[in-house]
């Protein structure tokens, strides 16, 4: 679903990088200048490496992290297109999880390694999935603003200058895509409604936008990865830019659908086109992303719990595997 | 109860069937043991949620009053769901689970074979849409089934308690009744005892692959094709339902 990965640090960023030859990093700088697509066996300076692996495995785990407040409403969906469409939903997450882990395993890491980091919390996820779905409409402002938000920060990926992750981000994005409408449509059925399903929208609304906008990383005076990833063209546009894009494009749907932006200071500014937002809470940011916030207990227990019960199952699989591969070499 | 109304019914317990089971395995979505079997998971979930929705929408259709799918769904009280209990037995580990759609999906899939050659044109339709998938759920279980009971001595002892605990829940798919009596000489439907013999053959040999054993046949529960459930399943219900009953009438 979504990507924050530039802007936190992993443990494995601060590794000092590795000396790379200056003439090897010119030519590979020039070649990104020239909107070369750089491959899996190409050589790459060791910290493009770490910057992508670290991005993309986030970008993965906040995937499937990103399955479980949407499951919460699963079977709780309140028609059957309703739940056909969310479960195919959270099922295409469990797909991007899986083309996004297999992209970053081109840069010379393992799966395994990568979740038994956001097991151990060493890796992060995107701090918007530890916020709860606490109403229906929950599931419609995720679908329109996280997923909002999430496309107006991949339509650029999809240009990176990785070859594998821009890759995987084209048919994540026409995925996304789908997901932002199914969303927008679950809050215009709502607005359309009675006056509970109306504030029901609203509620949702005034609790998952500032969270929305939190999802595009820290402010660009503060944003520690961004620099470096726009000349490595991994980043095209800063979290500042693409932050003031999704306010454009978002006030006015909400305005269509009569619902009313949780914020005093938003409005329009007619000589620049823009819209002017009030200051974001980057306190409660920075909470969320150090494991304080509503749900990130919750989130991290699931995921463990999975992975343990699931032990057995890959333990069999596993001893399968070998035992027939043993009785086929016999 | 005339032919008609005998259709109706055994459309409404393919549907309910699939429903039933589609909801258990939604609620196991986000916790699966690998990301490729939590994909599989939600990609089965999908196929019986969207083969309710056409044997509910047919069902309406016969019925006549209006109703629709999710009149069905969200509407009927639990003594009206005539779901094999079976199916709505809670999901236990993934052996559990795997145990439950094996055992189901292999009677499912020698109905819907014979019922895709039934008098009924519609249904015979629906039928055929979804054998193709119901093909590929027992292939997959199939493959589960081996690799856990001849994998390592837990998932071995694990998967056999699983047949084990859960055998008394099969012999209800191949209890008859009026409606399949019906369905059977007025629309060509299978033979019950016929079904039962195939789909033993057909498990026993899956089950020697996986170096595990049938149970003996001992008593059977039954009850769900009549609206008696277990416990289990007003739960379901009542979770399922829940947005319906809260807000009546309204569009979602």
């Amino acid at each position: 679903m979504y990507t924050q990965g530039l802007d936190q640090k992993s443990n494995r960023s601060d590794v000092p990088p590795q000396q790379d030859d200056a003439a090897a990093v010119a030519a590979f700088q020039a070649r990104v200048d020239a909107e070369e697509k750089i491959e899996a066996k190409d050589w790459m300076p060791d910290a493009y490496r770490r910057t992508l692996v670290r991005q993309i495995s986030q970008h993965a785990h906040s995937e499937i992290i990103g399955m479980q407040p949407e499951a919460n409403w699963l079977t709780r969906a309140p028609t059957l297109r309703r739940k056909s469409i969310l479960l195919a939903k959270v099922q295409d997450e469990a797909g991007h999880g899986l083309y996004l882990y297999s992209a970053a395993e081109t840069l010379g890491v393992t799966r395994d390694e990568m979740v038994t980091d956001l097991l151990s919390g060493k890796a992060k996820y995107s701090s918007i999935f530890n916020y709860p779905t606490l109403t229906w409409a929950d599931i419609g402002a995720i679908g329109w603003l996280v997923d909002g938000a999430a496309i107006m920060n991949q339509i650029p990926l999809c240009r990176c200058s990785y070859g594998p992750y821009a890759r995987a981000m084209v048919r994540v994005c026409k995925e996304e895509s789908f997901h932002q409408r199914q969303g927008y449509e679950i809050m215009v059925e709502l607005c359309r409604g009675s006056s509970e399903q109306k504030e029901m929208a609203q509620d949702a609304l005034n609790r998952w936008w500032w969270p929305s906008l939190m999802m595009f990383g820290p402010s660009d005076q503060h944003s520690r990865h961004s620099a470096q990833s726009m000349a490595w063209k991994i980043k095209r546009f800063t979290n500042d830019e693409l932050r003031q894009k999704f306010v454009d494009v978002t006030v006015p749907q909400a305005e269509f659908i009569g619902l009313k932006v949780p914020d005093a200071d938003l409005s329009l500014d007619a000589e620049t086109g823009h819209y002017r937002f009030g200051e974001i809470d980057w306190q409660e940011f920075m909470d969320v992303l150090a494991g304080n916030g509503p749900c990130n207990q919750l989130r991290m227990q699931t995921r463990r719990q999975a992975q343990d019960n699931g032990g057995w199952v890959r333990d069999a699989a596993q001893a399968y595997a070998d035992k027939h591969a043993t009785r086929v070499a016999a | 109860m005339t032919n008609k109304e005998a259709l109706l019914k055994y459309v409404l317990r393919l549907g309910d069937n699939a429903l039933v089971l589609a909801q258990r395995l939604i609620e196991l979505v986000a916790h699966g043991p690998e990301l490729e079997e939590e994909l599989a998971n939600a990609n089965f979930a999908l196929d019986y949620l969207g083969q309710a929705r056409m044997y509910y929408s047919y069902a309406g259709e016969l019925e006549g009053n209006g109703r629709t799918e999710d009149d069905f769904a969200f509407l009927r009280p639990e003594r009206e769901f005539c779901n094999v209990q079976l199916v709505e037995l809670p999901n236990g580990h993934f052996g559990d689970v795997i145990v439950r759609s094996f055992l189901f999906d292999a009677f499912y899939l020698l109905q819907l074979e014979s019922v895709e050659q039934c008098g009924d044109q519609r249904l015979a339709e629906i039928a055929a849409r979804a054998v193709r998938e119901i093909r590929y759920h027992q292939r997959y279980q199939s493959q589960w089934l081996i690799r856990l009971g001849d994998g390592t001595e837990e998932s071995h002892r694990r998967i056999q308690t699983s047949i084990d605990d859960v055998w008394r829940y099969t012999g209800e798919m191949f209890a008859g009744d009026e409606v399949d009596v019906k369905f059977h000489a007025h629309y060509g439907g299978p033979d019950l005892d016929q079904l039962q013999t195939k789909w033993r053959a057909e498990i026993e040999a899956i089950v020697n692959v996986a170096t595990i054993r049938l149970p003996v046949d001992a008593w059977m529960a039954e009850g769900g094709k009549k609206g008696i459930h277990t416990e289990h399943f007003g739960s379901l219900i009542a979770e399922m339902q829940t947005m319906q009953r809260s807000y009546a009438g309204l569009s979602w």
